[in-house]
């Protein structure tokens, strides 16, 4: 049963050239095939995510090279999490773009998301940084063509910036990973992990630029002030589907960050030090701030929403930064809930969409299906903004409590509780503008009253809201599965050495002719 | 040679970075390709530079030339002349559709027109 770890990057690839061949000019039999695709990817990625849940940690060798010399996939706990985090929100986005009918405004729709699901799955399950960085030019390039699906000036003009940044962040992780090979002579993360241990403290210059340059990398997908400048219109631009699986793509980088920081350039390691309590911190709480105070600012409710990640990501960032086992558990747990509410809100803003003129924050006639809608919002706002009962509270409790022996605890709290009061005002008066004073105006005579966003939309937003309720009553063990999670990232040794010292195709080699 | 390929990679990133800056779609681009020239070049001077030495390592050969950054900077090349062409092809989707070619936001109102001149 080794194999299976692959197969969430081998059935996306597979179901999308199968798409575009075959069912080019018939959206239901794409959607079918889309949906089929997904659906088998959520049983996949449950079943590697509960073989996974004991500690277990699964290698597969590509073409049975053995581990430095060939490219590896791990399935450790972490990132079967996060396969199954990204393909239970791809069903529920999948579901929502069909209801809405996003996916038939444009061309390709199914092939693209499949694609991007495939770069997603590579990029958590490969334990190689080259590859890394291959999965992570395959989901570009997907979201590259959902991003302007549907076509619109306003949306190719965002799609512009956003693809030159991210080509700029690839230059700069090509950069980051020719500087590592030129030190190492590796690019295998786990046999990484052992040489830059070699390294002496007189040799560490070139090392200290490669980590710097890998962390700028990765904070650029996560989004983290100074490098975020491209989230908020890329996001509020794009398509509202994709837009919420892009909510997952932020995610990567943060994924990248635990996975890299505590394995080869961790916190005692003499090379990197104060990389994290220097420079990421200071980042992460800033981008809190911003982020919030831009939910209190933003003039359309799109950009709210997209703002909100901003932050959310500055909290997850905060909580990585402070890299101790209570800390990277919290931001685990508060990954999944960011990713589950950011996706929410975002289809919510197009249920909103789908009734009114534009997103601008101004008093229009009620939309249909407005207390739902608003229902709804309500909910996504009070996760996001972490009020309780719902798991965002419980998720930046976590943090606050990570942060609580830290030196710079009065900052942390002082931030994170001040921002959460900026974000409940910004949410406030955007759902009171939208949903509220709306009764105040009516339609205009003869105007059309556009129709209420079908029932399956509905659903699919609900799901994610069941979801983000589920996460919260069930805290105790997510967090306790988290918090394991977590200890195991501090002690990688199982990790490292069941990829370096599974025998491969190599090790047969030396004994034989060559 | 040491002195030649790391002045290279350096002119060409400096030129880059330069063309980056100016903030309209073809420089950009043009600035964008610069830099994925220099980090090809980058990468080929990771495995170290060396003239005339077999690719891969074989018995009695003392020195040999990295064959892993080759390979390296073919997948490099190949994404990166893939992305290019796309966004060439999104950047002249925006311009013909917009007829501005700006890659930053400009300002929606008259009245910010001062400060957005750059």
């Amino acid at each position: 049963m080794i194999h299976w770890i692959v197969a969430p990057v081998i059935l996306p690839a597979l179901v999308a050239p199968f798409i575009v061949l075959a069912a080019r000019y018939h959206i239901g039999i794409q959607r079918v095939l889309s949906l089929a695709g997904v659906v088998a990817l959520v049983i996949i990625a449950a079943s590697l995510a509960w073989q996974a849940s004991d500690g277990t940690i699964t290698l597969y060798q590509m073409g049975d090279w053995a581990a430095p010399f060939g490219i590896v996939l791990v399935g450790d706990q972490l990132s079967t999490m996060m396969v199954l985090l990204t393909s239970v929100l791809a069903l529920f986005v999948l579901l929502y773009a069909i209801g809405s009918g996003w996916d038939d405004r444009g061309r390709h729709f199914h092939a693209l998301f499949q694609f991007q699901l495939m770069g997603i799955m590579g990029a958590f399950l490969t334990g190689d940084l080259f590859n890394l960085f291959v999965f992570f030019e395959v989901l570009l390039i997907a979201s590259y063509g959902l991003m302007i699906h549907a076509g619109g000036n306003a949306r190719l003009k965002a799609g512009v910036q956003y693809v030159l940044f991210n080509l700029i962040g690839s230059t700069l992780f090509l950069f980051a990973l020719g500087s590592i090979y030129a030190e190492t002579g590796t690019l295998n993360m786990a046999d990484l992990a052992n040489r830059v241990t070699l390294i002496g403290p007189e040799e560490t210059v070139g090392i200290r630029i490669a980590s710097v340059l890998l962390l700028m990398v990765f904070a650029i997908k996560a989004a983290l002030v100074p490098l975020h400048f491209w989230l908020p219109s890329s996001y509020a631009e794009a398509p509202a589907p994709v837009a919420a699986l892009f909510a997952i793509m932020t995610k990567v980088g943060a994924y990248a960050i635990i996975r890299v920081y505590t394995m080869i350039f961790h916190p005692e390691l003499e090379a990197t030090a104060g990389l994290h309590d220097l420079w990421l911190l200071p980042a992460a709480l800033i981008s809190l701030a911003i982020g919030m105070t831009g939910v209190l600012a933003a003039k359309k409710l799109d950009r709210v929403v997209a703002f909100s990640v901003i932050g959310s990501m500055g909290m997850v960032m905060i909580s990585i930064s402070l890299f101790t086992p209570e800390s990277i558990s919290a931001a685990l747990y508060y990954i999944v809930h960011s990713t589950l509410a950011g996706a929410t809100l975002f289809l919510i803003s197009d249920l909103v969409r789908t009734g009114r003129a534009n997103l601008d924050l101004t008093v229009q006639p009620v939309i249909s299906g407005n207390a739902l809608t608003a229902g709804m919002f309500f909910v996504g706002a009070i996760a996001m903004a972490g009020l309780p009962p719902l798991s965002g509270f419980l998720g930046k409790l976590l943090v606050l409590d990570a942060a609580f022996d830290n030196d710079k605890m009065a900052w942390i709290w002082a931030i994170v509780l001040g921002s959460s009061l900026i974000s409940i005002l910004g949410f406030a008066r955007a759902g009171s503008i939208v949903f509220w004073k709306a009764h105040s105006v009516s339609h205009e005579n003869g105007a059309e009253v556009p129709n209420a966003p079908s029932p399956l939309a509905y659903a699919a937003v609900g799901g994610l809201i069941a979801l983000l309720v589920a996460h919260t009553v069930f805290a105790g063990q997510v967090h306790g599965y988290t918090f394991k999670m977590a200890a195991g990232l501090f002690a990688p040794e199982a990790y490292i050495s069941t990829v370096v010292e599974t025998p491969g195709k190599l090790s047969d080699a030396k004994k034989g002719d060559h | 040679m040491e002195f030649l390929v790391a002045s290279a990679i350096g002119i060409l990133t400096a030129g880059g970075l330069y063309l980056t800056l100016r903030l309209r779609t073809f420089p950009v681009i043009l600035g964008i390709s610069l830099l994925t020239y220099a980090v090809n070049v980058f990468l080929f001077a990771s495995g170290r530079l060396t003239v005339g030495a077999p690719p891969i390592l074989t018995k009695g050969v003392e020195v040999y030339a990295d064959p892993l950054p080759q390979a390296l900077v073919l997948t490099a090349i190949v994404i990166s002349f893939g992305m290019t062409a796309v966004v060439v092809m999104i950047g002249l989707g925006a311009f013909l559709g917009s007829d501005d070619d700006h890659v930053d936001d400009q300002p929606e109102s008259d009245d910010a027109e001062a400060e957005g001149t750059s």
